[in-house]
């Protein structure tokens, strides 16, 4: 029944699909994150609370949970990889940390950026903050230990067991809110009486799926860079490599 | 829907929070902006480098023919 599915896996059949996604995604990624930042930080109401400094959300938040999306993400293409072994899941988890952890970083310091005005403070040792920090760390460490191996193999198992390891930190981000006492605020409220209003909902929901449509972009052209790295002795590469790499 | 400043100037305030404001969609832009460039000149960086050995393995077969 999944027959089909099989000459996806064959790493030029993967490289040709990825090429034909990433245009359209790009393109989809740039038209919602103009729409949804535009509206945010022009038509969306002032808080009535922290005035305008709020405008930072539509980035600060979206990055916050995309950068967790990401390392689930990652973490289900290294135990792919781990478990059945298959290569072009490994390059795909090692596609997308470096693409997570500019996420991360970004989520980070326009926290701080709107820290600094709300509670008079860049940063505090508090669960949020701190467990994303480590969220941080994590991507570091599969980058790094994915690149420190020239057996590519034993790094990609490397790395892929840090990542799943790591996934316990995402439910202690999650709801770190709700666990213990913290500066940083709850949760969004969908429904009820503290729901947000739509005004301010709608654009923040179309960055935050604008953020995870780029991710998925640019972790496809790394992607694509990688299996050409990771086959650099098969014929098909070595061709592409005289065509465009000799210049 | 409406627009929430009376002008440009209005806008680029941000209701005084105008440091912090810019100062996170620029780190976040602008960071984005250089992963963006990694990203899309990784490609032809490894192709370069694939070229390279190839012309290298070319040169060594070469080099040994010469010798017989």
């Amino acid at each position: 029944m999944w027959k089909w599915l099989h000459p996806y896996a064959e790493p030029q059949r993967a490289y040709q699909l990825a090429g034909k996604f990433i245009p359209w995604l790009s393109i989809l990624a740039t038209l919602m994150l103009l729409t949804g930042t535009i509206w945010g930080m022009v038509f969306s109401p002032t808080d009535y609370q922290q005035g305008d400094s709020y405008r930072i959300i539509f980035v600060h938040v979206p990055a916050a949970s995309m950068s967790m999306s990401a390392y689930i993400g990652m973490a289900i293409a290294a135990f792919i990889g781990l478990v059945w072994q298959i290569k072009l899941a490994d390059w795909m988890a090692a596609s997308i940390a470096p693409v997570g952890a500019v996420i991360t970083f970004i989520a980070l310091v326009t926290g701080s950026t709107w820290g600094k005005p709300m509670w008079g403070t860049w940063w505090v040792w508090d669960a949020r903050l701190t467990s994303e920090l480590v969220l941080l760390f994590l991507y570091l460490g599969v980058i790094s230990l994915y690149a420190s191996f020239e057996d590519k193999v034993l790094a990609a198992r490397a790395a892929g067991i840090l990542a799943i390891v790591g996934v316990i930190n995402i439910p202690i981000i999650k709801y770190s809110v709700d666990w213990w006492n913290s500066l940083h605020q709850g949760s969004i409220k969908m429904t009820g009486k503290t729901a947000m209003p739509p005004d301010m909902l709608v654009p923040l929901v179309i960055n935050i799926l604008g953020f995870g449509v780029m991710i998925a972009a640019l972790s496809l052209v790394r992607f694509r860079a990688e299996i050409l790295a990771r086959n650099g002795m098969r014929p098909w590469v070595r061709e592409l490599a005289q065509a465009e790499g000799v210049k | 829907m409406q627009a929430q400043f009376q002008s440009v100037a209005d806008f680029f305030h941000m209701g005084g929070y105008a440091f912090y404001v810019w100062l996170s969609y620029g780190i976040a832009y602008g960071s984005l902006g250089i992963l963006i460039g990694f990203c899309i000149t990784r490609k032809s960086r490894v192709l370069k480098e694939i070229a390279a050995k190839v012309q290298r393995e070319e040169r060594l077969a070469q080099h040994r023919s010469n010798k017989q």
